[in-house]
């Protein structure tokens, strides 16, 4: 066996220049009388007895983060985490208590109402957990609702509206109503809805959980796919773990109100800032959310490969013929240029969870 | 703490604090019921002490009637127009020039018009409904009320969607603003909702003269509140989430309220509809009395001139009328299969709608030149009257000693002594319980509530008729919540009864009260007993319906759970069912009391002493002060009763631990 071991540090390409499409710093909602006055008393760091004490109830307490242009960023955490209050406030459908939020470097809290107004028609998107799908409309008319707010032309919003509604896969249904369609298809029209403007920014918040999960995992797909030819920015909510890592870029951990860590799947499953993060990604496949790049000698030590993969692929698309071929794969940068090996017994010791056995060897 | 001393009797006084206080409130109320010499003045309030408020009542109406005569014309005037359009094209037909060269536009052929009904019907519900409005038109043609009916109609046409655009702006408003709904509508819908019909009228009277738009607007704002009321809960259960999607794709305020929190609240709005309606039929029915004409006043007529069977026969056409008029617009919400198709025409996607319009045109072109078409031909005409008349003979003729032995002793051992009591009840008395038992209830606030809206009836001199109005209702009341409860179990342990009681009680509650009086005073002819038997059938509906849903709505497991920690069923249903039900049962018999209140005011018509009568004769002189005096009273001694069962439900449900 090779005795030089596998790359286990964070060289990883990591870095991210994408210009910061949503930022949000320190950003607080408290609920209870006086909530401002009290942030303000305590310089926008209270405790967490001094809250209890005031009778405040911190829904988000200390929150920053920044979602990059074209980001798959996902918010994570159990019910009553604050996860929706947290996308409220980032879309200002309530005011934060404490702290900023920018949008393409825009002063959010600042806007006046009809800036606002203007932000909201033509930027934002927003999808909803329970579809919010007007009952008196059909599929064409609440799909092109929003552009009629804005009062584009009935010809023009019935065209583009056509044109979602391809994009989503209901073509046959524009006339049906809400209430004619499965769970499935009306959250395919909350999607199709939200697109209709072309937003730059897209919220999700809990969009799959009222879902079955064979459905969830469809409309998860679907989501892929979409994303992939439309590369909006999307601020993702769920409470599902496995859900966020098979859509995320970025995954932003949430517990009582407060982010306790934010990384890409790969980080938090090799690196959990708390038992908390530990405890869920505990029974992750490794596979699933390891990419090549982790795996990978920095070395070119065979004449023959049994394959090329990309450092970014994931494990998990490659295993099944790494372990068939029983070759060392070639591991290159998008461009193609080559840049190490992956060792098909690393695979199988990782598909294995061996991992810990063999570091507790070396 | 050791055993010992929990053990330790408590050396608390065995009759408790409470207790206590009720025994002396009742202590001195019966002494002064006993020795009345005791305090004359707390007896009987004394005559010079009474404050005039029924004369400033009428010097406001006086002056407002001198000062705003060129508003109230103007608003006569303005609803006129529409009225009479309305009037014109279903009942009177269109004239116009004067004398032989005069045109004359016949009115919808009543033809076209039952056809219309029909078509709706099928439209809304299928063959079923269309039957069911169809023989409920051609009744009112066959059997001669199709003037009246269609003179009500009109009425309803135009004071229901009046209510309407105002009743949703009012909950808008309300809904926006929580404070105003809360220092003003949510106090004047509560008094809108137990004054008294009658109560409406004599302002409308005063101010708008003789005439339909009075009737029209007194319908109009009676039959508002549960429209204000809809609409509050309809945009207060509007899913956040669907506001929240009105905000962000950046609706306007004024966007965001007509074409999303509105639309979606669109099935409970159409419930307050539905009642506007029916509350409306009610109205246009007694407001009939100044002036509107219709069918109220068709049976007025009759029930004056005692003719039972015309009386029966138009009243039996306003039943007609109210079932048609409630089945078409219950029909009308619920969701019907859509078209999945597109680019259809007007008349592709509308089809029924241009039948219906299409039949009426054509045939009342046709009225033009037959005169079937026109009007309803004597020769296919019926008349039940003498039907009706001959039935009531004979239960006269064969059952008169055992109705009257029944009535008789009624009067003489149930109804006058009760009557006789609460008459002679010292009012301070009454006061004093009634305000202790609102504090025990709830506080000081509904106590100072209370002991002000009771004192209302002494103070101004309404004492004696708010009593005889209290022991008529409060019998019925009784009566029928016993009665009402009796049925109501029964149809909770038994589905086959439930299903046949469902469209009996629908039917009972679409009727407007005045119907129920008719078939009582054939047989047990003018007075209280006749109220009281009238007042029950009109009451009981609530009680059985929220007995039976009480019960049902137990969840399963606990009946489960007592089941298998071994209970009888008549330890089920007395220890079980019986307590959970009742918060459920005492909102059904709330409502059954005021139901009953409101009644027992119409029954002045047939020469009850008390409140109502006290209305009626102002209503009579046009005497607005007289008038509006006692219908605060009626409304307050309403008002005090409701409350006083609500603290008691909430008391109750609070002590199940259901809240
Ligand atoms: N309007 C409010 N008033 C008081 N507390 C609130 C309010 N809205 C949310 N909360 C509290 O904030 C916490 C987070 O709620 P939410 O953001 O809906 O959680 P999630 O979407 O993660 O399930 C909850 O504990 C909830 O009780
Ligand atoms: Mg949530």
């Amino acid at each position: 066996m090779n005795d030089q071991a596998p790359m286990r540090d964070d060289t990883l390409p990591v870095q991210d220049d994408r210009p910061i499409k949503l930022l949000c710093k320190d950003v607080w909602k408290v609920f209870g009388d006086g909530a401002k006055q009290f942030m303000a008393k305590h310089n926008g760091t209270p405790t967490a007895e001094e809250m209890s004490n005031a009778k405040m109830v911190g829904a988000v307490r200390h929150a920053s983060l920044e979602v990059r242009r074209g980001e798959n960023f996902i918010v994570m955490g159990l019910s009553g985490s604050g996860k929706s209050t947290l996308v409220r406030c980032l879309s200002r459908l309530i005011e934060p208590t404490w702290g900023t939020i920018e949008f393409d470097g825009i002063d959010l809290l600042k806007a006046s109402p009809e800036a606002l107004i203007e932000i909201r028609r033509h930027r934002m998107g927003m999808v909803f957990q329970h579809f919010a799908l007007l009952p008196h409309l059909t599929v064409l008319e609440n799909i092109a609702f929003p552009l009629s707010v804005q009062g584009v032309e009935r010809k023009a919003r019935e065209a583009r509206a056509r044109k979602v509604i391809e994009l989503v896969g209901l073509g046959g249904r524009e006339q049906f109503y809400p209430r004619e369609l499965s769970g499935g298809q009306q959250q395919r029209v909350g999607i199709a809805r939200s697109l209709a403007v072309e937003p730059e920014i897209w919220f999700l918040d809990e969009p799959f959980s009222a879902l079955d999960p064979l459905i969830r995992r469809e409309m998860q797909s679907e989501l892929l796919r979409l994303q992939s030819v439309l590369k909006k920015t999307i601020v993702f909510i769920t409470h599902d773990f496995d859900e966020a890592i098979r859509l995320a870029d970025r995954v932003a951990i949430m517990k009582d109100g407060q982010i306790i860590q934010i990384g890409t799947p790969e980080e938090l499953v090799l690196h959990p800032a708390t038992d908390y993060v530990a405890e869920f990604t505990r029974d992750v496949q490794r596979a699933k959310v390891m990419s090549a790049a982790r795996l990978m000698r920095p070395q070119l030590s065979s004449a023959e490969y049994g394959g090329t993969v990309k450092a970014t692929d994931k494990i998990s698309s490659f295993a099944a013929h790494i372990v068939g071929v029983r070759k060392n794969f070639l591991v290159t940068t998008a461009e193609g240029k080559p840049v190490g090996e992956v060792a098909p017994d690393d695979v199988i010791d990782l598909l294995a969870d061996r991992d810990q056995l063999r570091e507790a060897r070396a | 703490m050791s055993v010992a001393d929990t053990a330790m009797p408590s050396r608390a006084p065995s009759i408790s604090a409470p207790t206590m206080i009720w025994a002396a409130a009742i202590a001195i109320v019966a002494i002064l019921y006993l020795v009345p010499s005791v305090a004359p003045w707390a007896v009987k309030y004394p005559m010079s002490a009474v404050i005039p408020v029924a004369d400033w009542i009428s010097v406001l109406m006086a002056w407002l009637k001198t000062n705003f005569t060129w508003l109230t014309r103007g608003i006569t005037d303005i609803f006129n127009v529409p009225l009479q359009w309305a009037i014109n094209i279903l009942a009177k037909g269109w004239k116009f020039g004067y004398g032989p060269d005069a045109v004359v536009f016949p009115r919808l052929s009543w033809i076209g018009v039952c056809a219309a009904f029909a078509i709706a019907g099928y439209a809304f519900g299928g063959w079923r409904l269309a039957s069911v409005a169809a023989a409920c038109m051609i009744y009112i043609a066959l059997f001669g009320q199709w003037e009246s009916a269609m003179l009500t109609l009109a009425l309803i046409a135009i004071s229901v969607p009046l209510c309407i655009v105002i009743g949703a702006a009012l909950g808008v408003l309300a809904f926006r603003k929580p404070w105003i709904d809360r220092v003003i509508i949510e106090p004047m819908l509560d008094l809108m909702q137990t004054m008294p019909t009658f109560a409406y009228l004599i302002p409308m009277l005063l101010l708008f003269g003789n005439s339909p738009v009075s009737g029209m607007l007194a319908t109009a704002v009676f039959a508002m509140p549960p429209m204000v009321r809809a609409t509050i809960l309809a945009l207060k259960r509007v899913p956040h989430e669907i506001d929240d999607f009105g905000e962000m794709v950046g609706c306007t305020p004024r966007q965001k309220l007509l074409r999303v929190l509105l639309p979606s609240g669109r099935a409970t709005m159409m419930i307050g509809v539905n009642q506007v309606i029916m509350l409306a039929l009610n109205m246009v029915i007694i407001s009939s009395m100044i002036g509107a004409g219709g069918l109220g006043y068709d049976v007025l007529l009759a029930l004056r001139a005692l003719k039972i069977g015309q009386g029966m026969e138009a009243g039996l056409a306003i039943v007609a009328l109210a079932i048609v008029l409630d089945r078409l617009s219950q029909a009308a919400v619920r969701p019907r299969p859509a078209l999945h198709t597109l680019d259809l025409n007007f008349v592709q996607r509308n089809p029924m709608l241009t039948l219906a319009v299409g039949l009426l045109i054509v045939t009342t072109a046709l009225s033009l030149f037959v005169p079937a078409f026109a009007a309803v031909p004597a020769a296919i005409k019926v008349s039940t009257a003498p039907w009706w008349k001959a039935a009531v003979d004979w239960i006269n003729i064969h059952f008169f000693d055992a109705i009257e032995a029944f009535r008789t002793f009624l009067l003489l051992y149930i109804l006058n002594p009760i009557r006789d009591f609460l008459v002679a009840f010292p009012w301070l008395g009454m006061v004093l319980l009634v305000g202790l038992a609102a504090y025990r209830l709830s506080g000081v606030r509904l106590a100072i509530l209370v002991v002000l809206m009771t004192s209302f009836c002494a103070v101004t001199g309404l004492w004696e008729k708010s009593m005889a109005t209290l022991y008529l209702c409060g019998v019925s009341a009784i009566i029928a919540a016993f009665f009402g409860i009796a049925l109501g179990i029964a149809a909770s342990r038994n589905d086959r009864f439930a299903a046949f009681l469902t469209p009996v009680l629908d039917t009972l509650q679409t009727l407007p009260s005045f119907c129920f009086i008719i078939p009582v005073v054939m047989l047990f002819r003018v007075g209280d007993v006749t109220a009281m038997i009238a007042t029950i059938l009109f009451a009981i509906v609530p009680a059985i319906r929220y007995t039976n849903h009480g019960i049902r709505q137990i969840p399963e497991n606990l009946i489960e759970a007592a089941t298998v920690s071994g209970c009888t069923p008549r330890q089920m249903f007395w220890r079980v069912q019986l307590p959970l039900a009742l918060p459920e049962i005492m909102l059904g018999i709330n409502q059954t009391v005021l139901l009953a209140l409101s009644m027992i005011i119409i029954c002045a018509m047939i020469g009850t002493r008390d409140l109502g009568q006290e209305v009626f004769i102002a209503l009579a002189k046009a005497d607005a002060g007289r008038g509006l005096t006692a219908g605060f009273a009626i409304a307050f001694i309403g008002i005090v009763s409701d409350r006083l069962l609500r603290a008691s439900t909430d008391r109750l449900q609070s002590r199940l631990g259901l809240v």
